[in-house]
């Protein structure tokens, strides 16, 4: 089975409001798979349709060989979902929720409690498993439902938002076992607002814009297909103004950040040559100078139109 | 392999059961709402009509207790999870929607037949005897296991607010009580008063109840508990059904 997750004509519609619109992909196993989107784009209702939370009225999921529809239990057996909102039981402690959570994926409790026990440890909960998870932060309750998402040693691994809103301490946990995960052969489906995240975790990403799959590859795949969005960024031994740079030609945009200028170009080399031209007749002196390949962030800016 | 899958579902089902013990069952408004606020009818009622017999007035305060214990819950569980998305945890787990049923039913289902030991020890304090132990027993299990099926009938609307559930429950769980023959005895119904009590699962409880302690029942044994495996399969394949249909509108 190449595939672990496999995507055909996927669709749902509320209140004649097309949330996700025949969409078709496919994630490989073991690769990190990211799911861009902006807000209203399709991504939630797409994790929650892959996850057999809610049903479409178009299309077929198939997860783990299984379709999620037809055969639900089989297909949810060995996969886990991290949503955005923490939505373990406050009024269990965090050990309850792990053993609960045990219970329904029918693991011996002794497994279990093993388990439970090195998961709560990884992720610094084991001090307070016995405490109340309505007294826990934001960080740990996420933390905690990392843990019980993985109870089950699943094989494929949806995260929703997993760092969103998180301190950096948790933040930097999460995405530490996020990257062991494929060396444990686990395949990861990322649906995230943070492009650096994205750029840097992700083999493939999917960029979805009103239900639509706008655009599918590796990420520096897609920052090639926008080359035109190239920039420079060059800074001179004395200060000049920006409107003494906009006669130069193949210059889109410039911007100036401290000392320095970010300018947007069509044709990178034409304006290198331009602008050495302009430092030596003004007589000026190249403190720096650097081509600049768009980020994953510009070409999601660029293919949904979002600012 | 499908008696295994049965068998792994049904322990999946007691998970459910002791996370609903756990959360919902062990605090004081069941214990009030199961057991006080009959307890309160029947001593209205007792103050009030001294020509009913002790017996019928206890065995009317059992029925009310175990129907309100395991309807007071049950009801909630689902609009509840939901609006706080621990429901969206249970649903993507490999659980089916009967197991999820089935395991709110067992808590409900037991905390129905516990508090049910409070009116009968009241009843025993009060001087009535228990004839047929064991037939009481049947009697308690089986009518546990049909109103918790029955509160979970009333939580299948699709509203995310416990108090709109509620309001439906009250609203069907009150007039009930008083068709059923619990305060006023059957024999002295008028016909279409009968008739209306014959539709209530809680007259047969009653009536069976009533039998085990001494007192004349107004139906025959047999017919009380086919009554209650009647009402109790209905109930609880149209819970499972009605969730079915509408647990995703909550989501």
């Amino acid at each position: 089975m190449d595939h672990v997750v496999e995507v055909q004509n996927l669709t749902k519609i509320y209140n004649k409001l097309v949330a996700v619109d025949h969409i078709n992909f496919e994630v490989k196993k073991g690769e990190i798979f990211g799911f861009l989107g902006p807000n209203g784009a399709g991504k939630t209702t797409t994790v929650r349709m892959l996850t057999g939370i809610i049903k479409p009225i178009e299309g077929h999921a198939i997860i783990l060989g299984h379709d999620i529809q037809k055969e639900p239990l089989k297909a949810k057996q060995n996969i886990c979902v991290v949503p955005e909102t923490s939505n373990a039981y406050v009024d269990l402690s965090a050990w309850q929720n792990m053993m609960l959570m045990a219970e329904l994926y029918g693991i011996p409790k002794k497994e279990a409690e093993a388990r439970a026990e090195d998961l709560l440890r990884r992720l610094s909960l084991y001090q307070r498993k016995n405490s109340k998870v309505k007294g826990f932060s934001k960080g740990m309750k996420q933390r905690l439902i990392l843990c019980m998402a993985l109870i089950n040693d699943p094989v494929l691994v949806f995260l929703d938002e997993p760092t969103s809103g998180l301190d950096v301490q948790s933040s930097r946990m999460i995405r530490e076992i996020l990257l062991e995960f494929p060396k444990e052969g686990k395949t990861i489906f990322l649906t995230t607002h943070n492009m650096d995240e994205a750029s840097h975790l992700c083999d493939r990403v999917a960029i979805i814009n009103h239900g639509k799959i706008a655009a599918i590859d590796r990420p520096a795949t897609l920052k090639n297909t926008i080359k035109k969005l190239n920039s420079i960024e060059i800074s001179f031994d004395s200060a000049i103004k920006a409107e003494n740079l906009s006669e130069i030609p193949h210059i889109i945009e410039i911007r100036k950040e401290g000392d320095k200028f970010i300018i947007s170009t069509d044709d990178v080399d034409d304006l290198i040559h331009s602008l050495t031209d302009f430092a030596e007749s003004q007589k000026l002196k190249i403190i720096s100078l650097n081509t600049m390949a768009p980020s994953l962030e510009e070409v999601f800016v660029k293919l949904t139109g979002e600012v | 392999m499908r008696i295994f899958q049965f068998l792994d579902q049904l322990k999946r089902s007691l998970g459910i059961m002791k996370k609903d013990i756990r959360i919902y069952y062990l605090k004081g408004p069941v214990v009030i709402f199961g057991f006080l606020m009959p307890l309160f009818l029947f001593l209205a009622f007792f103050i009030g009509s001294r020509n009913l017999s002790i017996e019928f007035l206890i065995s009317g305060l059992i029925g009310m207790t175990v129907f309100f214990t395991a309807t007071a819950v049950s009801p909630i569980i689902a609009p509840w999870e939901a609006q706080v998305q621990t429901l969206e945890r249970l649903i993507s787990c490999p659980i089916s929607i009967t197991t999820l049923i089935f395991g709110d039913m067992l808590a409900s289902f037991i905390f129905g037949i516990l508090i049910a030991i409070l009116p009968i020890a009241i009843g025993l304090a009060m001087g009535t005897h228990i004839t047929n132990p064991i037939i009481l027993i049947l009697g308690l299990l089986l009518g546990g296991v049909c109103f918790s099926s029955f509160g979970l009938i009333l939580s299948s609307p699709p509203s995310n607010a416990p108090s709109n559930i509620m309001m439906i429950s009250s609203l069907v769980r009150f007039p009930l009580v008083f068709i059923s023959g619990i305060f006023i005895p059957l024999e002295n119904m008028p016909y279409w008063g009968k008739i209306i009590a014959s539709f209530s699962p809680l007259t047969y409880f009653t009536d069976l109840t009533r039998y085990t302690i001494g007192a004349t029942s107004y139906y025959s044994l047999l017919s009380d508990f086919t009554a209650l495996i009647i009402f109790t399969v209905v109930f609880f394949v149209l819970a499972v059904k009605l969730h079915e249909r509408t647990i995703y509108q909550r989501l």
